[in-house]
């Protein structure tokens, strides 16, 4: 299957494009789709390192099944925060910093 | 109220919205453009979003600041595009029956909003050149250790630590079946 990958700022500038085309054997997981992503290009596979995948607008883990039609973003560490924070549990849960 | 905005973020109307009689107390907190990050002069900033996602992670974080604490109104709107000097780009406003309850949830909201909401920073410097704002990311044309060090300490990451540990040994889920 071919699934397109959403970038955004300095991976969106990176790549010269909003939106990369990444063929993977069903089924496929996210961490397939980062070892793709990481072969095409050696500085983005530096770069996702520090990033999540988004799977439908969820954190998701290197575990999760992609599927035909997922929709598919990299997400860059968010200027506020570093990247255990933006932890990809399903549902939300921030047991975290209070206060 | 949750949006993301492209123009000029009315915090004065969005305050009295979440005015309620049924409230104490309201806390707000805007995020606003600052001119110098150390030593280094910002010209203005631009902010992008993964917008549906976006939207979608300010109602989660607005939800679970409800269930903590007892919110009678909130608002949560986030600009992007070109932000100059001064200008706001990040409103919280929260309306609670008592004071401690409207600053805690505020702190909660602005804190968990930076963390887990896909929306991106890019310094354009007074000097020249471009920077999107990547904490932990390394980034090949350097920048001052007065900047590194700023946004290192932004946030205390052990409780986040403890808490990626936890999620990751968690049962394998999917995502993009049921909901989909």
């Amino acid at each position: 299957m071919i699934v397109e990958v959403r970038l955004f700022a300095e991976a969106k500038r990176k790549l010269g494009a909003a939106v990369v085309s990444v063929r993977l054997n069903e089924p496929a997981t996210v961490a397939e789709l980062k070892r793709s992503l990481a072969s095409r290009d050696q500085e983005l596979g530096r770069m996702l390192e520090s990033c999540l995948i988004a799977v439908n607008e969820e954190y998701a883990d290197d575990r999760v099944l992609i599927k035909p039609g997922s929709e598919i973003a990299l997400i860059p560490p968010v200027s506020g925060g570093s990247i255990e924070a933006r932890v990809h549990s399903r549902r939300f849960r921030i047991e975290r910093f209070l206060i | 109220m949750i949006d993301i905005v492209e123009s000029t973020i009315d915090h004065f109307t969005l305050v009295e919205r979440v005015r309620s009689r049924a409230a104490g107390a309201v806390c707000t907190f805007l995020g606003t453009a600052r001119e110098f990050t150390g030593e280094r002069r910002t010209k203005s900033l631009e902010y992008e979003a993964y917008r549906a996602m976006a939207l979608k992670k300010m109602a989660e974080i607005d939800a679970e600041a409800r269930r903590r604490w007892p919110i009678v109104e909130s608002a949560i709107v986030h600009r992007v595009g070109v932000v100059e000097l001064g200008e706001i780009s990040v409103l919280i406003a929260v309306s609670c029956p008592h004071r401690a309850q409207a600053f805690e949830a505020c702190r909660y909201l602005i804190d968990a909003l930076k963390e887990c909401v896909p929306i991106w920073k890019k310094e354009t410097w007074a000097e020249g050149g471009e920077e999107w704002i990547h904490p932990g990311l390394d980034d090949p044309r350097g920048e001052t250790e007065s900047v590194r060090s700023a946004k290192l300490t932004t946030v205390g990451s052990n409780s986040l630590s403890a808490l990626r540990r936890e999620t990751l040994a968690a049962k394998p889920e999917t995502i993009g079946g049921e909901d989909s």
